[in-house]
């Protein structure tokens, strides 16, 4: 090899993160420079006031950029029967053009990662997460005729949240998204060619999730932005994003969980039932990747943790707080806690250790350290469990969508 | 291969389905008729005995299968199944020949007595032979039973492993000591440190590594030499008869113990609904029902052929697309016309076991030959005459000679279309050189590569171990992890071929543990 070639090959480096296709307008747009890394991908915190970013989801509309969200195109004969030993839900029983919440385990029962499952078309589905997974899911794909490939970069996708979300579509020539039920999906024709829109999102708000090949990015940006600006249309961050999604009671890996196959020290995984996805277990359906393991805890009691949702008195939020029993015996730890300007109440998830929040429910507290100028201030605050979400709205739900 | 065939029961149901008619299949089947169940055999082949079972390689002469000698099948099984292959059967010896050199011979178990090598040379051998027989009987005791389980201890493993350790102390603790030293090591070390003959090096070198895909110098090679040295003949641990009538001997048991037996019956798959077992289909397509279902195959046989991929979780069908478990030894049956000669070697040597071999430097060079894709250019050979044992294997007056030569590649890159000829070659004019004119008595040689063996013994990768013997494939992680112990997370499906542990050669005793582990009762 040559210098040269060297160098080119090397050429990856010189780009550390990634942009998105929508990266030119949110730069437009950006305010504060404050980005982060999601997958690779730069991808903004907020881009203005992450106050007003809420509101716009909760209020208005938001746009927010999801293209980093690492999305696997799985097709072929088997693909049915392959996703149905990959992942907790019976595959065999979601509809074309329908999106299924979904999560898929090691062999241990231990969750590797959740995500949102779109059949697409019988024998073509979509399978977006949080983190990389292509060697499991090679390898899950031994013994069966299926052919799968990572599509991030060539899918661009937004999330339109909000109770104008709908309005603003209609705005943009796409109204015939009015018959989409939650979780349904549909392809409509935009001037630049066609969009895939789900009702679907993070938020538990009125909201559609928009998917195009990455060269029609920009053009959708345009036509979304443009047709929501009568709606207080607002281009968003993740931390509005994830206010949203604690009052969803919406879990989030690398946060409220650790993926197995990330998790560094042991003890540190979670069973589905341990996170709350418990739900998503079907052992009436086919054999799937971990079912053996996770019957046997069920059965032997030998499940660890529990995740519940907490109400905390005040109105500090309890981010990683330590959860205690009679103020004293430590139950388990806050994984993600805010404010909810929604609820108007002091929100958290937690994962505490079984017993507690299991058989013992009661007399649980959490020690909040607030840094105030230079010195800690300690709370120690009580915490009830709640059920969640946190906030449930009807439009989320509502068929025709709401038209405000 | 899909979990939806509803099997239909089959004719005269049975309580287990046996499948795999080698020594190991035959062993579980008896063990359990024996105790009560009634048990249906299922074999692709039209004979028993797997690897032990007798072939034709020429018109008139006949192999008495692959394995040339027993020299570890256990006092249990025999007893079990009601077997004397070994009784009053005498020892017979080791010669290792290299040419222009006198001959080694080794007589009684592995070498009690050594003659052909200087009188010091005899006594640093003996003081090698104590030391590591010592050794093998204290490993010995983990192979004799089902191996310890990881998921909270278990009474009997935790006696296990305090009865070798107190068996270690009792012997001071230097021998300790030298046992964790030497444990994990590899041959040529050992062999460079006690002894200084390159023929005794050479013979350590060959019978450590023969059927695995090591060098002497590879790491861990000794444990094949301790692996050896754990079995045991008439109570002689080392010491070796040839494998004569062993197909026949465990089929007689299986008739007599009441189980029923299929040939020709080859299973296409293994049924199962939500992680249990419920039956098998026939290549022909019937599909028998069964919830105790033994596999006595290889076991990426069982669990990448025959289980669907759907019913088994991903960590499992990863692991065992890893599992190494390539041959390295070809197998040459040479028909001949009359009683081959081996100047230099006692009259008897051809009754057991010839080793040509120079020195642990050719074992090492040969192996590393493999490790490029090709067949060793000076291979290591051990030679039996089976005739001698067994005269009807050819007519009157004729005899056959079986080689096992090492090392000879799974698939060489060249092909063993253009390896094999030139390979055979090499190996006849090493006969040569050991008997000379033996070549103008030969009517016939046929070479059995490791993939030919793979498809002839449905042996995958030729392997004769059905999988490495390396400490990551061993004990708690044979064949892997998630399959250790006979049992399966399929319900209803056990192992018990010599994948599982302890592991490979004719013992039985895979199959007498599975079969003991199946009757102990299902997995908590
Ligand atoms: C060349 C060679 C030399 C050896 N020399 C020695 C030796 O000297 N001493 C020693 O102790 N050991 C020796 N071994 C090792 C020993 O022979 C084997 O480890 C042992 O025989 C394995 O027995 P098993 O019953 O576990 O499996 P196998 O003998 O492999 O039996 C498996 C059986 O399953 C059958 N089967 C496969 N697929 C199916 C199917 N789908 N349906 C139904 N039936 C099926 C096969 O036909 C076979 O009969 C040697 C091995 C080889 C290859």
């Amino acid at each position: 090899m040559t210098l040269t070639m060297r160098l080119r090959a090397q050429a990856h480096i010189e780009t550390p993160r990634l942009e998105t296709p929508f990266h030119p307008r949110l730069a437009a747009l950006d305010r504060v420079n404050d980005w982060y890394n999601w997958a690779g991908y730069k991808a903004p915190h907020a881009l203005d006031d992450t106050e007003l970013e809420y509101f716009a989801i909760r209020s208005t509309a938001s746009l927010f950029d999801l293209s980093p969200m690492v999305k696997y195109r799985i097709e072929g004969k088997d693909a049915e029967r392959y996703l149905n030993r990959l992942t907790l839900r019976d595959v065999s029983r979601q509809k074309t053009g329908t999106v299924q919440y979904t999560a898929w385990c090691d062999d241990a029962g231990h969750v590797l990662d959740d995500g949102t499952l779109f059949r697409l078309a019988p024998d073509v589905f979509r399978l977006c997460c949080q983190d990389r997974h292509l060697p499991w899911l090679l390898d899950s794909a031994i013994g069966f005729d299926v052919d799968i490939r990572e599509e991030t970069e060539e899918i661009a996708g937004l999330a339109l949240q909000g109770p104008t979300a709908f309005a603003t579509l209609k705005a943009a020539g796409l109204g015939n998204v009015a018959s989409l039920r939650p979780f349904q999906i549909t392809t409509l024709p935009a001037p630049f060619g066609d969009v895939t829109i789900s009702r679907t999102g993070f938020t538990a708000d009125l909201g559609y999730e928009l998917f195009v090949p990455s060269e029609h990015a920009l053009a959708l940006w345009d036509l979304i932005h443009a047709a929501g600006q009568a709606y207080g249309l607002r281009a968003i961050g993740y931390d509005a994003l994830n206010r949203a999604r604690i009052e969803a009671g919406f879990i989030v890996a690398g946060a409220d969980f650790i993926g197995a196959d990330i998790a560094l020290r042991p003890g540190r995984e979670r069973m589905p039932d341990e996170i709350g996805l418990d739900w998503l277990v079907d052992p009436a359906k086919p054999h799937f990747n971990g079912r053996r393991a996770i019957l046997h805890a069920r059965r032997t009691g030998a499940l660890k943790h529990v995740l519940v949702g907490l109400e905390i008195e005040g109105n500090v939020p309890a981010e990683g707080a330590i959860v205690y029993h009679g103020r004293s015996r430590e139950a388990g730890v806050v994984t993600a806690a805010i404010w909810s300007p929604t609820a108007k109440r002091n929100i958290a998830l937690a994962s505490l250790t079984r017993p507690f929040g299991t058989e013992i429910t009661n007399d649980l507290w959490v020690e909040i350290y607030a840094l105030r100028e230079l010195s800690y201030q300690k709370m120690m605050k009580r915490a009830v469990i709640v059920p969640r979400p946190f906030v449930s709205l009807p439009r989320r739900t509502a068929n025709p969508p709401g038209l405000f | 291969m899909t979990s939806s065939d509803t099997p239909t029961p089959a004719a005269g149901t049975c309580d287990v389905i046996v499948i795999g008619g080698g020594h190991n299949g035959l062993t579980a089947a008896t063990v359990l008729a024996k105790a009560g169940r009634s048990v249906l055999l299922l074999e692709a082949a039209e004979t028993l005995g797997g690897a032990t079972r007798p072939y034709t390689f020429h018109s008139g002469f006949r192999s008495p299968g692959l394995a040339h000698l027993l020299n570890r099948l256990d006092p249990e099984v025999e007893k079990a199944l009601g077997l004397d292959l070994t009784r009053d059967a005498a020892l017979t010896p080791t010669t290792v020949l290299a040419p222009g050199r006198p001959a080694v011979t080794l007589r009684g178990a592995y070498g009690e007595t050594v003659k052909g090598v200087t009188p010091e040379e005899a006594r640093a051998f003996a003081a090698l032979r104590r030391k590591l027989m010592f050794q093998a009987s204290v490993l010995g005791r983990f192979l004799r039973k089902a191996p310890p389980r990881l998921d909270g201890a278990h009474l009997s493993d935790l006696l296990t492993a305090g009865g070798a350790g107190l068996k270690m102390l009792s012997h001071g603790r230097e021998e300790a000591r030298d046992l964790l030293r030497m444990l994990l090591t590899n041959v040529a070390d050992v062999a460079d440190e006690f002894l200084t003959d390159d023929r005794l090096k050479a013979l350590l070198a060959c019978d450590a590594t023969l059927g695995f895909r090591l060098g002497p110098r590879s790491p861990t090679s000794l444990i094949g030499l301790y692996y050896r040295l754990t079995g045991e003949i008439g109570g002689k641990r080392g010491g070796q008869i040839p494998a004569s009538r062993v197909a026949q001997a465990f089929e007689a048991a299986a008739h007599t113990a009441g189980v029923t037996i299929r040939t020709g019956a080859r299973v296409a798959a293994i049924l199962t609904e939500r992680g249990a077992v419920t039956g098998v289909r026939l290549a022909d397509g019937t599909t028998l029902a069964a919830t105790s279902v033994v596999s006595a195959l290889h076991p990426r046989t069982t669990f990448l052929d025959l289980v669907s991929p759907a019913e088994c979780d991903t960590g499992l069908v990863r692991a065992l697309t890893h599992y190494r478990t390539d041959g390295v030894t070809a197998r040459i049956d040479i028909a001949l016309d009359r009683a081959p000669v081996f100047p230099g070697a006692p009259a008897d040597a051809a009754t057991g076991r010839i080793v040509v071999a120079r020195s642990l430097g050719q074992v090492e060079e040969a192996f590393n030959a493999v490790k490029y894709g090709r067949a060793s250019e000076e291979p290591a050979l051990e030679i039996t005459v089976p005739t001698l044992a067994d005269p009807d294997l050819a007519p009157a007056g004729r005899h056959t000679l079986s080689i096992l030569a090492q090392y000879a590649p799974y698939r060489p890159r060249e092909g063993w279309g253009t390896e094999g000829p030139a390979f055979v070659s090499r190996v006849l004019s090493l006969l040569e050189n050991v008997s000379p004119g033996i070549g103008a008595t030969i009517i016939a040689a046929e070479l059995l590569t490791p993939d030919a063996m793979e498809e002839r013994f449905d042996l995958p990768g030729g392997h004769w171990h059905h999988g490495e013997m390396q400490p990551d494939q061993l004990l708690v992680n044979r064949p892997i992890h998630a399959l250790s112990g006979y049992r399966t997370p399929i319900d209803g499906l056990t192992l018990a071929a010599a994948g599982s542990h302890p592991g490979g050669g004719i013992s039985g005793l895979p199959g007498l543990l599975a079969a003991r582990t199946l009757m102990a009762g299902s997995r908590p």
